[in-house]
């Protein structure tokens, strides 16, 4: 399938990414190259194939994974904070959205 | 390097975790001593060699004397072992970069569950190791903060994404040592620094606290010298944990015990589809020998056929992208990480921390896995793949009716070039073709020494088994490496 930049800027607009325009040439090619080698799936019969997007999703695990809904012990707030670029009054700060 | 006559004299070399933790515990050698002995190999060696991020000299030792009080009148299974852990595992208050200019200077405040059950079991954490970006990549070259260079030839790559985590134990740095996986990036950095490499089954370990790439294939996995501290590290941190509702709730055996099993009569199958074109005559060569090696020990050997094998790295570079694009959009310069200072709106602030914050290949998964998620296209690229896992997760139950275990490459070829690859990603992706299935099936596999080329570079090989029968591996390498162990050219560092 042909990609084109125009295509390459929409999915860049949706992973909110930005790539200046020698970026977006050079990534475009590479982009088609991956495109191309990954099209060879489209030769699998995969017509009476069950999907699998995870390994452990066996009967036997389930039994295992539901627990009691408790109150447990958490981070205090200023660990949560202390990573965050601009924290202030027990909050993360964004830029004004409103 | 020139070590001290007292460490001379007490043979202190740091390559045996088991010897490590007799002498702690017996106090022969205190824990200070051995974390003294490793951060010494760091001063010689690092700049060299390029492998670590991070590493705060007096609280290794703080700890160590830590290990030293808790230790007396007990035993505990990693007294002062050293460990190297890789930098996208999360430590307490101990920088963790995941290799990324986003997370630069970005502290945890809580520790994997991995690393709290090392340090309960006293080992003592001395860095982080350098990795590609977020785990991704196969040499360690997309880290955006170091390069790591291969102990056998300074100007190869040692391998990845765990590049630092495998040349830290190669060069005796540490014992042992913690990297991650999702498609081979320990059992490939393993093969290229001749150590061995673990990747357990998905869901043996926790995955709590090891920054997420794609949920269901990551692990967490174990790099040692040999089959025994292998599984002496693998005892310590599988399990199930509550942190991780995807970690196994199955009993942990006793992997000492399963590894001094015979391995006479075992039915190994060597799967056509992985000798194939791309495999270096050299490598192949290496591999065949090793195959007769183990058919000598008494296993029968037999062919067996992988038959979506080809499909293999299509298939993992849509998943893995697919739920690296997911679990990556949580970099948005609101909570953690690098912020962009200049920036019209929220919107732009997003973009320009993303876009600034991350390198090159974390850009290309992310917007790979963003296309083949996108609606018109998920059908096609996501649906299908998860499709054709099932069917590669098939070809391994099949070739498990008939045998014990596989052998295998690892890798196509030996360390290549630093730069070699670098321009032509494909190229980079299409040598994780022998590792990527074992992660979509969930199924454990190690690397082990081999050989090595004319030229003096490692070549692992690669044994794989069902899920859950990681002492099946461990025996197997046990049994081979003492009748058949491998010698290389001596490291420079």
């Amino acid at each position: 399938m042909a990609i084109s930049r125009s295509e390459v800027l929409k999915i860049a607009e949706l992973a909110r990414l930005h790539f200046n325009e020698e970026e977006l040439d050079a990534f475009t090619v590479q982009f088609q190259d991956l495109l191309d080698y990954i099209e060879q799936l489209k030769q699998v019969d995969v017509d009476a194939i069950e999907p699998t997007s995870h390994v452990s999703l066996t009967k036997e695990f389930e039994k295992h994974i539901f627990r009691e809904d408790e109150v447990k012990p958490s981070l205090p707030v200023e660990e949560s904070l202390a990573n965050a670029p601009d924290p202030g009054s027990g909050h993360f700060r964004v830029p004004k959205v409103i | 390097m020139r070590a001290r006559t007292d460490w001379n004299e007490k043979n202190m070399n740091l390559k045996d975790a088991h010897r490590i933790r007799d002498t702690v515990n017996s106090g022969e050698i205190s824990a200070k001593e051995w974390a003294d002995a490793a951060l010494e190999r760091i001063d010689a060696v690092d700049s060299d060699l390029g492998v670590f991020l991070t590493v705060e000299p007096e609280s290794v030792r703080r700890r160590a004397e830590a290990v030293d009080r808790a230790v007396k009148g007990k035993s505990l299974p990693l007294a002062g072992v050293p460990v190297t852990v890789k930098d996208n595992i999360s430590t307490r208050h101990l920088r963790t970069t995941c290799g990324s200019k986003i997370l630069e200077n970005y502290i945890p405040p809580y520790n994997a569950t991995a690393i709290d059950l090392l340090e309960k079991a006293g080992a003592v954490v001395v860095g982080k190791a350098n990795c590609d970006e977020f785990a991704m990549g196969s040499s360690t070259e997309n880290s955006a903060l170091r390069v790591t260079r291969n102990p056998y030839d300074p100007e190869r790559v040692p391998g990845g994404s765990s590049g630092g985590s495998a040349v830290a134990v190669a060069a005796a740095i540490t014992p042992v040592a913690l990297g991650s996986e999702t498609g081979g990036s320990v059992r490939q950095p393993a093969s290229f620094c001749s150590v061995l490499g673990l990747k357990p089954t998905y869901g043996r370990v926790s995955r709590y606290g090891l920054v997420a790439f794609a949920s269901s294939l990551d692990c967490i996995a174990p790099i040692a010298n040999s089959p025994k501290d292998i599984a002496l590290l693998l005892s310590v941190i599988a399990g199930r944990d509550d942190h991780d509702a995807t970690s196994a709730p199955f009993e942990v055996p006793d992997y000492m015990l399963e590894l001094q099993q015979s391995v006479r009569g075992m039915k190994l199958g060597v799967p056509r589809e992985f000798f194939g074109e791309g495999l270096d005559p050299e490598v192949q060569a290496i591999i065949e020998a090793g195959i007769r090696n183990a058919e000598s020990l008494g296993c029968e050997v037999q062919e067996v056929s992988l038959p979506h094998t080809k499909y293999a790295v299509s298939d993992y570079y849509i998943i893995a992208p697919a739920e690296a694009s997911s679990n990556l959009a949580r970099y948005d310069g609101v909570k953690y990480g690098y912020r962009s200072a200049e920036h019209d709106d929220l919107i732009d602030m997003y973009r320009k921390s993303r876009s600034r914050g991350f390198g090159p290949e974390v850009k290309r998964r992310i917007m790979l896995g963003t296309y083949a998620l996108s609606s018109g296209y998920y059908d096609a690229y996501y649906g299908r793949a998860m499709k054709v896992r099932t069917l590669i997760k098939r070809d391994y139950d099949k070739a498990f009716e008939k045998v014990d275990a596989l052998l295998s490459p690892v890798s196509p070829t030996p360390a290549f070039k630093i730069g070699e690859k670098t321009s032509d990603p494909l190229a980079m992706y299409l040598s994780d073709i022998y590792t990527v299935t074992a992660n979509l099936a969930g199924i454990p596999a190690l690397s082990l020494p081999c050989g090595f080329t004319k030229q003096g570079l490692p070549v692992g090989l690669q044994i794989l088994t069902k899920q859950f029968q990681e002492g099946t591996l461990l025996r197997l390498a046990e049994g081979y490496m003492n009748a058949f162990p491998v010698s290389g050219p001596p490291i420079k560092y």
